[in-house]
């Protein structure tokens, strides 16, 4: 670093070592206390928008309705990756970087506390008036006794203690170090932060979770083709799924209504259980329940109820009566009062296709300005409103959602006045469509359990290394690595006690813990009152 | 279902209660604060106080001693500490407005059959009940009247915000509350969120003080009985390095019931961004401490930064931020 440039130009190895010595200088920069807290900074900052723009991670759909209304801004958030912040290479480099500069700063730190942790408590020092905590008291108890009590008191607060051979007639010395786990606290804690993102990363790789939806009265198997969304980890075999099926009996669910209905709580949710029947291969079925905070283990994974709603049973028929269609359609819940949308496909009417679409009011009634709402969550007066498209419902055979129709090939059915045609069916009623195209009945409205199956190996590694955190945090909030100096000379009848202490890092408290140190070992050596000089002295 | 839910239902006489509970402690809490406040203002007059009752003391010895000459120091009787009465009157009422306040809580849970922890108003009762508590059982350990006057400020400011924002009617919870873990979980949140605010209220002091060490801030003469910044920059620390592993095990709890309830224990949730943010903002503040060039000053603007986090975080997430802790109730 000395040398000049012109030295530089002259020895030919000079710029490589220039390269080792940057990189050094980038690796130490790196590992800085600095440069750690800088990144920290960083992550506090970038983990922000992710909770303010909606994720595909959580919510496609509400950031496929972003996109829609910002036609501009959304495509711009979109390329900096502001709808996936936690995937982004940017917030990926942030951490990579913190755990680097993480390891580099803790491996040297655990060499170093290895060393430590070895190392012998060193001797007292000469003067102990010049630590920065100093005591000194008499004792009426000859410096033996005194001795024994400072090595009882010290060994109680865990301190490591180091005593060496005085010659006779010398003062009585003691050495004692205390609290180096506060160190092996921190280090831990580092460590399992590691311990906890390798964990996170296991659960992305190994780990899958997938979402269905089961009407009740219908049967479920985990077969990889039958989930409605399955997102497996890169490493997982979906073929290899364990066969397993659950049939949900019954949804129990309760609703709010023993409150004001203005107040925010009514038709608040209260309880949802499901009572299921699985069955594992070569296992007789079992009856058990389901409930929100209590998911069921099967097959290696873990079922969730995680949501509800209503699939309507609607039969239609053609002209003739003969039945097309007649199946629990699942409707999407759109607010707290279980307003749902759906789509009613009929592929097997002729000569057009018919597609149903429109709302599922579990309470109906109707507004002046919004028209048919729903007033309440539970089923009091179930009804469907809906419209009519006819034509080809699957055009091209491209992949669309269960919940809304693709019109791009239909059209819309007018009634008799050229309006849409708009039905409204009561539980239990039957609407003939115009034009001889059938007709279609509302049966009943059965619930269905919005189930999500999840399996995570590196749940279990990334608790432990939570819990293994916390006690290494612990450790080094609440300990403090402190060496204690004790002399103890003799002096009259009794013994004069010099105490020196020595903290690593701030430590304003060590004086006071030194006075309570002394007050110990006063109260042990001489307990008061039942000494005093004079029989000391007779022994 | 209907007698169920009957008995379910709030006890709509205790709910009462516990808002006039409330109500009363937030107008105790007030004039604890003006108490605090008064002593406060007594503080810049302490110490010629002091002097001139020395000087009267010397002067009553020297008449004694009948030589008018001498008027030393050195004869005078220990000093006695000047009574503080106003901070004693603060102190008593502050003892009355947390049990008063602990009284809202017991009603407002003992109304519903329930941990009062399962909305925003019940989440402002319980973190400004800790706040108080932690307050209170620090004072009984250390000479801290000079922080009344803040801690039962802040406090006030709660409690009228939860009775006048955030209040929602006693009622039972939605089934993903429905779990031992929400006690878990959220006393320990609402304990750590009323450390945060102990030690926002030091760091609050630190800057006042740290600025008029400094040679400002000439007019702020209260600060006089606020100890000195180093003083003051030691006890935040102090505070935040108990709250920090409560808020990391706040973390831990809430992501194993995420697990139970939500089947992951991480989902980037904003709920769970925050508290992350938080924690990390924290963390930040204790190596910024510890970083050359960032003790002081520095490190407790991150501190405030992470506590300007928990404001969004109660405030702000709970209410705006599409989320799965949309739980404020109102």
């Amino acid at each position: 670093m000395t040398s000049t440039k012109d030295d530089t130009k002259a020895v030919v190895t000079q710029p490589k070592l220039g390269v080792l010595g940057g990189l050094r200088w980038f690796w130490r920069q790196l590992t800085s206390m600095r440069t750690a807290l800088f990144l920290l900074l960083m992550l506090s900052v970038a983990a922000v928008p992710g909770s303010i723009f909606p994720q595909r991670g959580i919510s496609a759909q509400r950031v496929t309705t972003y996109l829609d209304q910002h036609k501009t801004a959304g495509p711009i958030l979109d390329k900096i990756g502001l709808f996936d912040v936690y995937t982004t290479p940017w917030f990926a480099a942030i951490y990579l970087l913190l755990v680097v500069s993480l390891l580099g700063c803790v491996i040297p730190r655990i060499r170093l506390q290895a060393k430590t942790l070895r190392a012998p408590v060193p001797k007292v020092p000469r003067r102990l008036s010049r630590l920065a905590g100093h005591v000194e008291r008499e004792v009426a108890a000859p410096p033996q006794e005194v001795l024994a009590a400072a090595r009882a008191a010290l060994s109680r607060r865990r301190y490591r203690l180091r005593e060496d051979a005085v010659a006779e007639g010398a003062p009585l010395e003691l050495a004692a170090e205390g609290g180096r786990m506060r160190e092996t606290g921190n280090l831990l804690f580092h460590l399992c932060l590691i311990i906890v993102i390798i964990a996170l990363a296991l659960g992305r790789l190994l780990g899958w979770r997938g979402d269905v939806i089961v009407p009740v009265g219908s049967s479920f198997s985990s077969v990889g083709a039958r989930y409605d969304t399955l997102q497996p980890g890169a490493w997982v075999d979906t073929a290899k799924f364990e066969p397993w099926s659950m049939k949900v009996n019954n949804l129990d669910v309760e609703f709010e209504d023993q409150v004001d209905p203005s107040s925010a709580q009514w038709g608040q949710p209260r309880h949802f259980t499901a009572s299921v029947t699985t069955s594992l291969p070569g296992q007789a079925p079992r009856q058990r329940t389901l409930g929100v905070n209590s998911p069921l283990a099967i097959g290696g994974a873990s079922v969730f109820l995680l949501g509800n709603g209503y699939a309507p049973r609607v039969t239609v028929r053609d002209a003739k009566g003969t039945v097309l269609y007649d199946e629990a359609t699942p409707f999407l819940p759109q607010d707290n009062t279980y307003r749902s949308v759906g789509a009613i496909k009929v592929p097997a009417a002729s000569p057009k296709q018919l597609g149903f679409f429109g709302f599922f009011l579990p309470t109906a009634a109707f507004s002046k300005t919004q028209g048919p709402v729903s007033i309440f969550p539970d089923t009091r007066a179930p009804a469907l409103v809906l419209g009519l498209y006819e034509g080809t419902l699957f055009p091209g055979g491209r992949p669309q959602s269960v919940y809304t129709l693709d019109t791009a090939s239909m059209s819309q059915v007018k009634d008799t006045k050229g309006q849409p045609l708009r039905i409204l069916l009561r539980q239990g009623q039957t609407y003939q469509l115009p034009g001889g195209r059938g007709s279609i009945s509302f049966d009943n409205a059965p619930r269905w359990a919005g189930l999500s199956i999840r399996s995570d190996p590196g749940k279990m590694p990334a608790l432990a290394g939570a819990l293994l955190g916390l006690l290494g945090l612990v450790m080094s909030m609440s300990l403090r690595r402190r060496r204690i100096f004790l002399r103890v000379t003799p002096e009259g009848a009794g013994s004069r006690l010099q105490i020196g202490g020595l903290a690593k890092g701030d430590d304003p408290r060590l004086q006071v813990a030194l006075e309570q140190l002394a007050d110990t070992i006063g109260a042990r050596a001489a307990p008061p009152r039942t000494l005093d000089p004079a029989s000391e002295r007779k022994k | 279902m209907t007698t169920l839910a009957a008995a379910d239902a709030a006890n709509p006489s205790l709910s009462m209660t516990s808002g006039h509970l409330l109500w009363s402690s937030a107008a105790v809490l007030a004039l604890a604060m003006l108490a605090f406040c008064v002593d406060l203002a007594g503080g810049p007059g302490r110490e010629a106080r002091a002097a001139a009752r020395r000087e009267q003391a010397a002067t009553a010895v020297a008449a004694d001693g009948g030589d008018t000459a001498v008027l030393t120091q050195v004869e005078a009787p220990a000093e006695v500490p000047e009574k503080r009465q106003w901070a004693g009157i603060g102190m008593s009422l502050a003892w009355l407005g947390t049990f008063l306040l602990l009284g809202a809580v017991l009603t407002r849970g003992l109304s519903v059959m329930r941990p009062p922890l399962g909305n925003m108003y019940e989440f402002a009762l319980a973190g400004s009940s800790f706040a108080m508590v932690c307050y209170l059982l620090w004072s009984l350990r250390r000479d801290v009247r000079w922080l009344g006057a803040f801690v039962t400020g802040a406090v006030v400011l709660v409690q009228m915000a939860a009775a006048l924002i955030f209040y929602t009617a006693a009622s039972q919870l939605m089934p993903s509350l429905q779990s031992p873990w929400l006690s878990i979980h959220v006393t320990v949140a609402t304990l750590s969120v009323g450390l945060f605010i102990l030690a926002a209220a030091v760091h609050l002091l630190y800057f006042l003080q740290a600025k008029r060490e400094d040679g400002g801030l000439r007019r702020f003469g209260f600060l006089r009985s606020v100890p000195d910044a180093a003083t003051l920059d030691r006890t935040a620390y102090g505070v935040l390095i108990v709250a920090f592993p409560l808020w990391t095990f706040t973390l831990i709890a809430g992501a194993i019931w995420a697990d139970k309830a939500w089947g992951r224990y991480w989902g980037w949730d904003p709920k769970e961004v925050w508290t992350l943010v938080i924690w990390v903002l924290y963390a930040a503040y204790l190596h910024a401490r510890m970083t050359a060039g960032w003790s002081g000053r520095k490190a407790a603007w991150v501190a405030m930064a992470g506590f300007a986090c928990v404001l969004i975080n109660y405030g702000i997430v709970n209410v705006y931020f599409v989320g799965q802790h949309s739980y404020s109730g109102m």
